[in-house]
């Protein structure tokens, strides 16, 4: 082996751990270039849904299910936060890991029946779930503020130093988003990620390979929500103020809209999908009247000509191309 | 007010907002057996009827009655129009894919509404007269007998359509097999076009029919159309009996919890009791 052969085994040996190291650092020196505000709040906002499309693609892309109300999930970890340090004056940090177990709890317990639904029947009743918490958020004015919101959630802090500008907040949640995207890089390599890929292409199958498909799927589920009220709660601490608007069924299918035209199953895609549809409506703001029409033209054309999404389907083109050019190499 | 005549009036609401539901089942039904999707644009059909019933009262100045057929035959060509532009092209089989497809759309189709007729609320008038009328005690406004009247004729149009017309029974053929329905000659894809034309159709009618009782906005047909998905799955996706007596009961639940519950929750109650029906019956009631 020469030196160049063993570094391109190399790179392509740790291809997966480069890729993370690369992100980290591109994403640690970001906000020196860019220190405008309205920009790092962009990309803070693209990082918090970066989080819940990721727990969702592990969902809907690797285990084949399908959630319209993930935005439940996200609503309660946010209100979770908010009524947590608000009334009980719990400090942050507690408040958001008391959120996300109580939202664990609520994902068992939704989880067990709802799981034995499929297809239609699963989109509907995660799609009824999200109604009955909104509009639980909207009526139950006493202790959620109604339609008009909920104010005044502190910001985050580690020691004495107050998690209360772009910048700060950029390296909390970007964080967050590269432990969590790690994590599910090795989820879906190991032994119950294999599982949950095989329980997505046929559910007998799976069972007679020794995969509990009901309980995987519950367990799934549980996680995804877990990331889904984490970002959440990040969301509440980085805006101290949230909105039932926040959390509707739109923004369930907005999550599901970046899931598929990032690539199902594509953990690299969810960053892709959670940044373009996060980007796209603030570019889109010049063109007002006719925004949501390009909006949709822009998923309909994506789900047209790339189904698999935006990363699988551009790297399948690129590897046929180059099958294709290789093969006249050899004719020629 | 006794208290049966409270509970008649909440029957009769009930059934009216039950009736417009069923009309929306039954289209996101049609498109489901032959498609094997949740169609999405069914929510628009339903504000893009009464868009144009009110284009057709206000701009073009057309009695009622030709207004009303109009508009259904509008929707109609449009839902066709959506089916050979939109989803037809699509080279996928992913359920999820082309569902999203369906998604989509709907935001186009509701960006374009926003574009022609503004984001206002507009008052449509309804079919006859304002006088209420009087029922064993309970009063009804004439618009909600329009609705059950034109909703069981549709219904028995549809029964007609599917036992007894060539493209029913085609359309039967294709939600039964749709390879087998292909290699006896049937043009799948005029079928499932033509599906879709009649899903547009009953998506239409339950706008003329509701909007004069809501108002009409852009997105009126939103929370309407989910109902009416609601009603289809409570029923068993995809029939046509479930269909009705989902859409059915889903009205009468909502309109007896407003009625001696709370109005605020009755949303909320309504779903949860969805919920707790697929938890005992996962394929809804009368689904197999």
């Amino acid at each position: 082996m020469t030196t160049r052969d063993r570094l391109t085994y190399f790179i392509y040996h740790h291809r997966t751990g480069l890729s993370v190291w690369t992100l980290a650092l591109v994403l640690s020196l970001f906000p020196f270039y860019y220190d405008n505000p309205y920009i790092l709040g962009i990309t803070n906002l693209v990082a918090i849904n970066v989080i819940v499309v990721l727990g969702l693609n592990l969902f809907i892309g690797y285990a084949g299910q399908i959630s319209l109300g993930h935005a439940a999930f996200f609503g309660l970890g946010a209100y979770g936060s908010a009524i947590f340090t608000v009334y009980y004056h719990v400090w942050p940090w507690p408040a958001m890991a008391l959120s996300a177990l109580l939202v664990a709890l609520t994902a068992l317990v939704i989880g067990v029946p709802v799981l034995r639904l499929s297809g239609h029947y699963l989109a509907m009743a995660t799609l009824g779930f999200n109604i009955v918490i909104y509009s639980v958020l909207v009526q139950w004015d006493e202790v959620t503020g109604g339609p008009s919101g909920f104010a005044g959630i502190p910001p985050l802090s580690i020691g004495s130093l107050l998690i209360n500008d772009e910048f700060r907040f950029h390296y909390v949640v970007w964080g967050v988003v590269l432990v969590l995207c790690t994590l599910s890089l090795n989820l879906v390599r190991s032994g119950v990620g294999r599982g949950l890929a095989a329980l997505a292409v046929d559910e007998r199958v799976a069972g007679s390979l020794g995969v509990n498909s009901a309980r995987e799927k519950v367990k799934v589920f549980i996680l995804s929500a877990v990331f889904a009220s984490l970002a959440g709660s990040l969301y509440a601490h980085c805006f101290c103020f949230v909105n039932p608007d926040t959390f509707g069924i739109f923004a369930s299918l907005d999550f599901v809209i970046m899931v598929v035209v990032g690539g199902m199953g594509s953990i690299w895609g969810s960053l892709l999908g959670a940044g373009l549809l996060t980007v796209l409506p603030e570019f889109l703001d010049t063109f007002e009247s006719v925004k949501d029409i390009i909006h949709g033209l822009i998923l309909v054309l994506i789900l047209l000509f790339l189904p698999q999404g935006f990363i699988t389907g551009l790297l399948d083109l690129i590897r046929t191309n180059l099958a294709l050019r290789r093969r006249k190499n050899v004719k020629a | 007010m006794t208290p049966y005549q409270d509970l008649l009036q909440f029957i009769f609401s009930g059934l009216t907002s039950g009736a417009i539901y069923s009309l929306i089942a039954l289209g996101f039904c049609v498109v489901h057996n032959t498609m094997g999707i949740v169609n999405f644009v069914q929510v628009d059909f339903v504000t893009l009827g009464g868009m144009l019933l009110f284009s057709g009262l206000f701009s073009f100045g057309l009695p009622m009655p030709f207004a009303l057929a109009a508009a259904i035959i509008g929707v109609t060509l449009i839902a066709m129009l959506v089916e050979w532009i939109g989803i037809r092209p699509s080279r996928s089989d992913n359920q999820l894919v082309l569902i999203f497809l369906t998604i989509g759309i709907s935001i186009i189709l509701r960006g374009l509404m926003k574009l022609i007729w503004g984001k206002n609320r507009m008052a449509v008038p309804p079919l006859s007269g304002e006088e209420p009328i009087r029922i064993l005690g309970a009063t009804i406004m004439p618009q909600a007998i329009w609705i059950l009247v034109l909703t069981a004729l549709a219904i028995c149009g549809l029964v007609l359509i599917f036992r007894h017309s060539s493209i029913g029974l085609a359309m039967r053929g294709v939600a039964a097999n749709q390879e087998a329905a292909a290699i006896v000659g049937l043009h799948t894809g005029r079928v499932k076009a033509v599906s879709f034309g009649l899903a547009g159709a009953l998506g239409g009618l339950a706008g003329v029919l509701v909007t004069p009782i809501t108002t009409l906005n852009y997105d009126v047909g939103v929370l309407l159309g989910l109902k009416g998905f609601a009603g289809a799955i409570l029923g068993g996706f995809g029939s046509f009996p479930g269909a009705i007596l989902g859409g059915v009961s889903l009205g009468l639940l909502e309109s007896l919890t407003a009625g001696y519950l709370s109005s605020a929750y009755k949303d909320v109650v309504a779903f949860v009791v969805l919920l707790l029906i697929l938890f005992v019956r996962p394929k809804g009631l009368l689904g197999r």
